[in-house]
C-alpha cells in the first residue's frame, strides 16, 4: 500500500522567489523592453499585465559548448528514403547543429514572458522619481465598500438578522407543532387543580394528563425555539465605490520642432495622467487633439505618430477643446482634465489670445497641466521661471489666477512628476470627484 | 453490461484516493509478481499544475535552493505553457527512497494508472536496480541533503547578502558539467553528523588561522630541484583532475570555507544526476515498457476498460512516436521510441528470434525468459553499453536508421552507412557513441598549478574529432572559473591524437 499525499493545498508559489530574484536580476534589460512597449502601446493600456520580450543577453548562463562548425561529427538519423552509402549531401545553409544535431538546446534568445500590472508600473514609475506614496496609491486598485447583499445561512454571530431568523423559527415551530406554552401553562394549571381533588376518577385523569404533559415537554425539548436552521446572516459584499466619469484631453503640438524625444516625453506625461485619473474614476474618455495652424481631433494613432506640416497656432487647439466639451461632454456630467504639451513655440500674438480661452475653459475643467518640452541643455538657461517662450509668459498669467493650473517644463522623464504633485497633494484633502 | 464490469477497478475518468489505491494495488500485483520489479516504496503525491511548473523550474527536485536561474526557467516554462506551446508532463518521479512520485491533479484516471505503472514502478525498479545509480547515488540520503542544502545556503545569504552568494553559485553553475567524476568514484554523502563535524572543523581553522607563517622566507633551490617540484606539487594536487568543481573547492586559495560549502552543494547535485543523463534511452524505456506491459495485462485481467484502454493506447502512441530527420517534428532521436522499441525488441528475440537474431544474439536468443533478460539488462548496462549490445539489425531497419559523416572541412556530409548488412555493425556503434556522456562531453581538466609562484591555472581541452569551444560561452565560462580561483586562468586546446595544441587562450588581466 503506497502512501498517497495530497499535495494540492500546498502553497503553489513556490517558484516566485526566484522569480523575483530573476527579474531583480533582469531589471535593466525589462526596463528598456517596458518603455519600448510604452511607446507601441495606447496610454489607455500602459499598467495592464503586458507581455514583454527580452533578449537573455544579461541572463545568460555561460557553460562550455562545443562550437557548431569545427571538428568531424558522426549523426545516426531515423527515416533513411532514398540514401545509398557515399552519397553526398550539400550541408544546410546557416550553419549551426543543422538537423537536430543539436538535440536539446531550447532556442531561448529572445524569450518572452509576462509581467504583472505591478510588475510593469514599477519599472514604469522608476525613473519618473515618484514618491513612494504616490507608486502605491497609483497601483492601489479600486477602493471596496461593503454593501448589503441578502442572507447567509453562515457568518459571524454579530452579522445575525433576528427579524429573518425569528420568522424562520416560527414557521419551523408551526410546520413541526411545538407545543405552545399556554398550552402547557393549561395543563399544568389542571393537574394542579386536580391534584386537590380526591377520588379515583380524578386520579387516573390525573395519570393521563401527566403523561400528556410529560409528552408535551418532551416534544418541546425535540423542537428547540430556535434551530441552527433557522438563523440568518446578514450577507455583504464588497461593492466597488461608484466612480463618476471622466475626460481626458491630451492636447500637443506637433508641428515639426516636435521630435521623437518630445513625443516619447509627452506620451510620458499623458500615461501618467491617466493612470492617475484611472484610478478616479471608473470610465474615461480621452480625447486627442493635436495642432500646428489648425487643429483637429484625432485618434491616438495618430495624434502620436504621424506628422503634420504647418506652423504653430496653439490657439486652434484651446478652441478646438471648448468645442468638443460644449458638444460631448457637458461640465455638469464629467470631471475634465486637460494636459497639454508643447515646445513653447507659438504664432506671434497668438498667446493673449490663448489666455482668454484658456480662461473659459478653466471654468469648466479640474485641472489643466501645461508642460513644455525643452532640451535638456536648455533647462540650466530656463532655471528661472519668468523667462521663457511667450506662451510660457502668458500661461504665466493664468497660472496665478487658477490654483487647478499647473504648468512645468520638463527635459528629462524625472522632471514629469512635479506637474502632478499639486494634483496628487489635492487628492488626499479633498478626495471625492464630482458627481 | 457484462460480467466483467464487476472486475473494472475504475469506470469513467474521474479519479478518487478509492480508485487510485486499487489501481496501484492491482499494478503492485502485476509488476512484482509477474515482472518480478525491485522497487522502493513509493510516496504519491498529487500536485496541481502550478506545483508542477514549480517542480519543473528546481530540476525536478522536492526542495531546492534560491537562485535566479531556477527563475528564469520558471518564467520560460510558464510562458510557453500559458501560450499552449508546451503540455505539461504527467508525471515526475524522484529518484529517493522512498521514491517521490508526483501525479497531476489534472490526469483522467486512465492517465493516472498509467503514470502509476510507468513512474512508481518502471522508473522505480530502474532506480533501484541500475548499477550506475546503485554506485553513484545515495537514494536514502540526496532528499535530507537537498535540505540541508537549502537551509545552509538559506543561512549564508542571511550571513553574507544574497548578491555574493549568487556569484558563487552563478560561477559553481557554470562549470557544473565539469564537476562529476566520471571514473573515480565519488565519496558518498556523509550523514549531517560527519558534515558537522567537517563543518567545525573548517570554523577552528578559520579561527586559528595564522597570517605569520605565509611571511616565512622561501628556501632556495636550483633549477632541477623545481622541476622535480613541479612533478611533486602535481602528485600532491593529483593532477591532472577532471573534476573543476571538485579541485576549486579543495584547492582554491581565496575561498571562503561557506563558498567551498556552496561548490560543494552544487558538485554533489551534478554528481546525483550524472546516472540519469547516462541512462535517459534506457530509463524512459524501461518505464513505458513496463506501463505498456502492466496496462495490457489488467487489460487482459478484465480489470481496465476499453475506453481507458483507448485512452492509454494513444497517450502510449504519442509518448514513442519518432518522426523521420526530415520531418518539422523531428527533434533527434527520441529515447522513449528507442528504449520503448529495443526492449520489445528484447522481448521478440527472447521468445521468437530469426535466423539473423540466433546469429546476432546467440546468447539470449530464443531463451523464452525475456523477464530476466530484460532485468539482468536494466541493471548493468548504461545508454551506450545497452545499445552497442542489444540494438538489433530488424531495429535498424524499423527506425530506417542511417549514419551520416559531417567533417567541418567539407561542404558535403555523406551518408556513411544505411540499414543494410555491410551498416549494421557501424550504425549501432555510432549511435551507442552518440549516447556516451563521457565521450561526447567536452574534456577539461587541470593540468597544473604552481601554487607558490604565480598560481596561474592551468586548464587543458582534450579537442577529441577536432570539436572545439564556442568562443563566447568559453571565455565567459573561464571568467567564471577565475572568479572561484581568483588568480589567472589559461586554457589550451590540444588535440588528444595528435598532441598538437589547437588554440590557447587565458583570462589575463581582465578582471570579472
Amino acid at each position: 500500500m503506497p502512501n498517497f499525499i495530497d499535495r494540492r493545498l500546498n502553497p503553489k508559489d513556490k517558484s516566485i522567489g526566484n522569480r523575483q530574484r530573476f527579474l531583480k536580476r533582469a531589471r535593466e534589460e525589462l526596463k528598456r523592453a517596458v518603455k519600448e512597449q510604452i511607446k507601441s502601446v495606447g496610454i489607455a493600456d500602459v499598467g495592464g499585465g503586458q507581455n514583454v520580450s527580452m533578449p537573455t543577453r544579461g541572463v545568460s548562463e555561460p557553460t562550455f559548448q562545443p562550437a557548431g562548425d569545427t571538428g568531424d561529427r558522426e549523426r545516426v538519423l531515423p527515416g533513411n528514403k532514398e540514401f545509398s552509402p557515399g552519397d553526398r549531401l550539400r550541408k544546410p545553409q546557416g550553419g549551426g547543429g543543422g538537423k537536430g544535431g543539436a538535440g536539446t538546446g531550447e532556442d531561448e534568445d529572445d524569450f518572452q514572458f509576462s509581467l504583472s500590472q505591478d510588475e510593469v508600473l514599477d519599472l514604469f514609475f522608476e525613473d519618473l522619481e515618484l514618491p513612494d506614496m504616490i507608486k502605491l496609491s497609483l497601483k492601489e486598485t479600486l477602493t471596496f465598500k461593503p454593501r448589503r447583499a441578502g442572507y447567509a445561512v453562515t457568518g459571524s454571530p454579530t452579522n445575525i438578522n433576528v427579524a429573518k431568523t425569528m420568522r424562520n423559527s416560527h414557521g419551523r415551530r408551526i410546520a413541526l407543532r411545538r407545543p405552545k406554552q399556554a398550552e402547557i401553562d393549561a395543563l399544568a394549571a389542571e393537574i394542579v387543580e386536580l391534584e386537590k381533588k380526591p377520588g379515583a376518577e380524578a386520579k387516573e385523569r390525573l395519570a393521563m394528563l401527566q403523561a400528556e404533559l410529560d409528552w408535551l415537554e418532551r416534544r418541546r425539548r425535540r423542537v428547540p425555539f430556535i434551530d441552527t436552521v433557522d438563523i440568518r446572516f446578514n450577507r455583504f459584499e464588497q461593492q466597488p465605490l461608484p466612480n463618476a466619469n471622466a475626460v481626458m484631453f491630451c492636447l500637443m503640438d506637433v508641428s515639426a520642432s516636435m521630435g521623437e524625444r518630445e513625443k516619447d516625453l509627452a506620451k510620458r506625461f499623458f500615461v501618467l495622467l491617466h493612470l492617475f485619473l484611472r484610478r478616479r474614476y471608473e470610465r474615461i474618455d480621452i480625447v486627442f487633439i493635436r495642432h500646428t495652424d489648425e487643429a483637429h481631433e484625432v485618434d491616438e494613432e495618430t495624434f502620436f505618430y504621424s506628422t503634420q506640416s504647418g506652423g504653430t497656432m496653439v490657439s486652434t487647439a484651446l478652441e478646438e477643446m471648448l468645442r468638443v466639451i460644449a458638444a460631448r461632454y457637458p461640465a455638469n456630467e464629467w470631471n475634465i482634465y486637460a494636459a497639454q504639451a508643447s515646445d513653447g513655440d507659438n504664432i506671434s500674438g497668438d498667446s493673449e489670445r490663448c489666455v482668454s480661452l484658456l480662461s473659459a475653459a478653466m471654468k469648466y475643467c479640474q485641472y489643466y497641466a501645461y508642460v513644455e518640452i525643452i532640451d535638456e541643455r536648455e533647462s540650466e538657461i530656463f532655471a528661472r521661471t519668468d523667462n521663457g517662450t511667450s506662451l510660457w509668459r502668458a500661461y504665466r498669467t493664468v497660472n496665478g489666477e487658477w490654483p487647478n493650473f499647473q504648468m512645468t517644463r520638463i527635459a528629462k522623464p524625472g522632471d514629469i512628476y512635479p506637474v502632478f504633485r499639486k494634483l496628487f497633494a489635492k487628492q488626499s484633502a479633498q478626495h471625492q470627484p464630482r458627481k | 453490461m457484462t460480467k466483467s464490469a464487476g472486475k473494472l477497478l475504475f469506470d469513467g475518468s474521474d479519479w478518487n484516493f478509492a480508485t487510485l489505491s486499487r489501481t496501484y494495488d492491482a499494478i503492485e500485483e502485476i509488476a512484482l509478481g509477474e515482472l518480478k520489479l525491485d522497487i522502493y516504496p513509493n510516496q504519491m503525491e498529487i500536485i496541481s499544475s502550478e506545483q508542477m511548473l514549480d517542480a519543473y523550474s528546481s530540476v525536478g527536485m522536492p526542495l531546492m535552493y534560491q537562485h535566479w536561474s531556477f527563475g528564469k526557467r520558471f518564467v520560460f516554462e510558464d510562458h510557453l505553457y500559458r501560450k499552449g506551446r508546451r503540455g505539461l508532463a504527467y508525471e515526475l518521479v524522484i529518484n529517493s527512497n522512498p521514491c517521490i512520485v508526483y501525479l497531476m491533479e489534472e490526469n483522467t484516471m486512465a492517465m493516472q494508472a498509467l503514470v502509476t505503472a510507468h513512474a512508481a514502478f518502471g522508473h522505480n525498479h530502474f532506480f533501484k536496480n541500475n548499477y550506475l545509480f546503485r554506485q553513484w547515488t545515495d537514494a536514502s540520503a540526496i532528499l535530507s541533503y537537498m535540505e540541508f542544502a537549502k537551509k545552509y545556503i538559506a543561512k549564508c545569504e542571511e550571513r553574507h547578502g544574497t548578491a555574493a552568494v549568487e556569484a558563487i553559485l552563478d560561477s559553481a553553475h557554470a562549470i557544473m558539467d565539469q564537476g562529476v567524476f566520471r571514473y573515480r568514484r565519488p565519496p558518498r554523502l556523509s550523514s549531517e553528523k560527519e558534515r558537522e563535524r567537517a563543518r567545525e572543523r573548517l570554523e577552528y581553522e578559520e579561527q586559528t588561522f595564522n597570517d605569520l607563517w605565509r611571511t616565512l622566507p622561501p628556501s632556495t633551490r636550483d633549477q632541477e630541484e623545481a622541476e622535480r617540484d613541479a612533478s611533486e606539487r602535481k602528485k600532491a594536487l593529483n593532477l591532472p583532475e577532471e573534476n573543476l568543481l571538485y579541485f576549486l573547492e579543495k584547492t582554491s586559495l581565496i575561498l571562503e570555507p561557506w563558498q567551498r560549502e556552496l561548490l560543494r552543494i552544487v558538485r554533489v547535485i551534478a554528481q546525483y544526476f550524472y546516472p540519469q543523463r547516462q541512462t535517459k534511452v534506457m530509463n524512459e524505456g524501461c518505464a513505458t515498457f513496463v506501463h505498456y506491459t502492466i496496462m495490457n495485462r489488467m487489460f487482459e485481467k478484465d480489470q481496465v476498460s476499453e475506453g481507458t484502454m483507448l485512452e492509454v493506447l494513444q497517450s502510449h502512441a504519442n509518448v514513442v512516436f519518432q518522426p523521420g530527420f526530415d520531418d518539422p517534428r523531428y527533434y533527434g532521436m527520441n529515447p522513449y521510441a528507442l528504449g520503448f522499441a529495443m526492449m520489445q525488441d528484447i522481448e521478440r528475440i527472447c521468445t521468437a528470434p530469426t535466423a539473423e537474431d540466433r546469429d546476432w544474439f546467440p546468447d539470449i536468443a530464443g531463451n523464452g525468459n525475456w523477464r530476466d533478460t530484460l532485468l539482468d539488462a536494466w541493471a548493468n548496462h548504461r545508454d551506450e553499453s545497452f545499445i552497442l549490445q542489444y540494438l538489433s539489425p530488424a531495429l535498424i531497419r524499423k527506425f530506417r536508421l542511417f549514419l551520416l559523416t559531417d567533417n567541418a572541412g567539407d561542404n558535403f556530409l555523406e551518408v556513411a552507412s544505411i540499414h543494410n548488412e555491410r551498416g549494421y555493425q557501424a550504425i549501432r556503434a555510432a549511435l551507442a557513441r552518440s549516447y556516451d556522456i563521457g565521450a561526447n562531453q567536452q574534456d577539461i581538466q587541470v593540468v597544473d598549478v604552481d601554487l607558490l609562484g604565480d598560481r596561474q591555472l592551468r586548464l587543458r581541452h582534450n579537442v577529441k574529432d577536432g570539436v572545439q569551444l564556442e568562443e563566447t560561452n568559453r571565455d565567459a565560462t573561464l571568467r567564471h572559473i577565475r572568479h572561484l580561483w581568483g588568480y589567472d586562468v589559461s586554457l589550451v586546446g590540444v588535440d588528444a591524437e595528435t598532441g598538437e595544441t589547437l588554440y590557447e587562450c587565458s583570462t589575463d588581466g581582465d578582471m570579472m
